[in-house]
């Protein structure tokens, strides 16, 4: 069974629909991507997924449970981990207090432990006292992903993690990826096909706010639709 | 764990300080003192909702006068003891802060100053309109004899200002607790960032609801305190400017910090002492002052401190 799925999910705003009966469906220790051009309705999905966007119409069901009229921080409780597209960390706290601070609400006495863990695991551990806006943009968004993952997430929806980051660092973000737990279900918004490519088991494409296509990488890339709208125009 | 124990140090050393201050200090200024620790709680209650959370109330004179009046009509009307009044006190301004708190929190920004505001002046109204309980602006006066606990005199001096110190101890042992444990540390973070803090799991209105519980309790526990230890209540004390005091306490002592609110008090209290005693204009030297404190250190003066020198302080 589905670790989450949403059955005719609808986002409008005046006039706009923003997405359109989404039935979406995504298994247990997948690691999905969702692509799509700017607009196509990712961010709205996930934001209705995680609970920042409430929905216009339909149902999100996570392990197994209707989540759909629960308040954001209720489903974040139940192990939905999020990090925000544009980097959204604790600016005046340092990375060690912004990382226990995610650890906290759920491990409690075992936070400590488990931000150490985490600290090394992204490589921010001989940062760990800076202050979290005097990091640079990359080592920010290294921290936000560190700051999903000391929440031991059972769905972690990641927005754009690579976005603006360097070539380096894009290889780290793969290589911290493949190293978390076959277990950790991800759904993955992005841009970079190169991190598509080599992460995703499978990939969902959404175009004007509805599923254009769905499957391995093979499928999508084969899809002619897909390649109409996405893949063959300048993102080839 | 070492910030931890240099924290408590600092406030049983200031604790310390306080209790041997009365043996040193000229008596007008240990009556000072005893009035500005009093006064301290109150910034201690707002520091925890503006300073630790980032919620500016304007209205924290409906908290204090909920506990000065709890406690005050309790023994003026009830003829109560300190001791059941003083709970009472307690009582009201946890009633007063858990409904504003809930009534409030659905506003952010200034629509939550204004709120808090519009609160506050209902409640002074209240004690106005109910004149012929509360005497209004007059107020009343709570009788020397009536103000003994477990036999202490509180009107006494010595017994007062050591009333005065016992209260201010432990609400700074208590918000010092507060704001290094997990849940102010969670307010911190909703000061910081209020969606990422929701986004982390955390139910942001309820912990921002137990927050104005706890800093309008503080403040009542001020009132109540105050209406006790000086024998007096009256409108006055539900203005405005009681709900501005404790902003202008937290911001020139340091808001976020846990000894500000006193440093500010005290500062703010000799600003006007001395003031006063120069000009009669007194009023345009302290704002002078103040515009200078809040352009070259914003941060007030222990949060200046700590910016620039003692990075641990608490």
């Amino acid at each position: 069974m589905s670790l989450l799925f949403t059955r005719n999910l609808t986002k409008a705003y005046a006039g706009v629909t923003a997405n359109e009966d989404i039935n979406f469906d995504l298994p247990k220790g997948q690691t999905r991507a969702l692509i799509g051009p700017n607009g196509a309705g990712k961010s709205t999905f996930v934001g209705m997924v995680s609970g920042r966007i409430p929905a216009t119409a339909g149902t999100i069901t996570f392990g197994g449970e209707d989540i759909s009229a629960l308040p954001a921080h209720q489903r974040i409780a139940k192990g939905i981990a999020y990090t925000f597209q544009i980097t959204s960390v604790f600016g005046g706290l340092s990375v060690a207090e912004n990382v226990a601070l995610a650890a906290r609400r759920s491990l409690g006495a075992a936070a400590p432990a488990k931000v150490a863990e985490v600290l090394d695991q992204v490589g921010l551990t001989d940062r760990a006292d800076q202050t979290a806006r005097d990091l640079s943009y990359g080592h920010q968004r290294i921290l936000e992903i560190g700051m999903g993952l000391a929440q031991n997430p059972r769905l972690f929806i990641l927005d754009e993690p690579t976005q603006g980051l360097a070539e380096a660092e894009i290889d780290a973000f793969k290589a911290l990826i493949r190293g978390l737990d076959p277990e950790t279900t991800i759904l993955l918004i992005e841009h970079n096909m190169s991190v598509v490519m080599d992460l995703a088991e499978a990939i969902t494409v959404l175009d004007q706010g509805r599923i254009l296509a769905e499957g391995t990488s093979e499928d999508v890339r084969a899809n002619r639709a897909v390649q109409a709208a996405y893949l063959g125009t300048e993102h080839a | 764990m070492r910030v931890f124990s240099r924290a408590n140090a600092l406030h049983l050393g200031l604790i310390a300080l306080l209790a041997l201050l009365f043996f040193l200090l000229p008596a007008y200024h240990t009556g000072n003192l005893a009035r500005i620790m009093v006064l301290a709680v109150f910034a201690m209650g707002y520091n925890l909702l503006f300073g630790y959370t980032g919620l500016l109330s304007l209205g924290h004179a409906l908290f204090f006068s909920a506990g000065m009046y709890g406690l005050g009509l309790t023994m003026h009307l009830g003829g109560a003891s300190p001791a059941p009044a003083f709970l009472a006190g307690l009582i009201v301004a946890l009633i007063v802060s858990g409904i504003v708190g809930f009534l409030a929190l659905r506003t952010t920004g200034v629509a939550f100053m204004i709120v808090t505001l519009m609160f506050a002046q209902a409640g002074y109204l209240t004690v106005l309109y109910f004149g012929s309980y509360t005497r209004g602006d007059e107020g009343f006066v709570i009788q020397q004899a009536r103000r003994s606990l477990l036999g202490i005199d509180l009107s006494d001096d010595t017994n007062r200002y050591f009333a005065a110190l016992i209260l201010f101890a432990a609400a700074l042992l208590i918000t010092g607790a507060i704001v290094r444990s997990g849940f102010g540390r969670t307010l911190v973070a909703i000061r910081e960032n209020e969606q990422r803090a929701t986004m982390l799991g955390y139910d942001v209105h309820r912990l921002k609801l137990i927050a104005v519980i706890l800093s309008g309790v503080l403040s009542g526990a001020s009132g109540a305190a105050y209406a006790l230890l000086f024998g007096y209540a009256g409108a006055t004390f539900a203005t405005v400017q009681y709900s501005i005091f404790p902003l202008l306490w937290v911001l020139l002592g340091g808001a976020g910090t846990t000894i500000g609110p006193l440093i500010g008090a005290i500062f703010m209290f000799y600003l006007i002492d001395y003031a006063s005693g120069l000009t009669n204009a007194y009023l345009l030297l302290v704002g002078v002052v103040l515009v200078a404190l809040t352009l070259f250190a914003p941060q007030g003066i222990v949060g200046t401190i700590r910016a620039r020198w003692i990075r641990w302080l608490p």
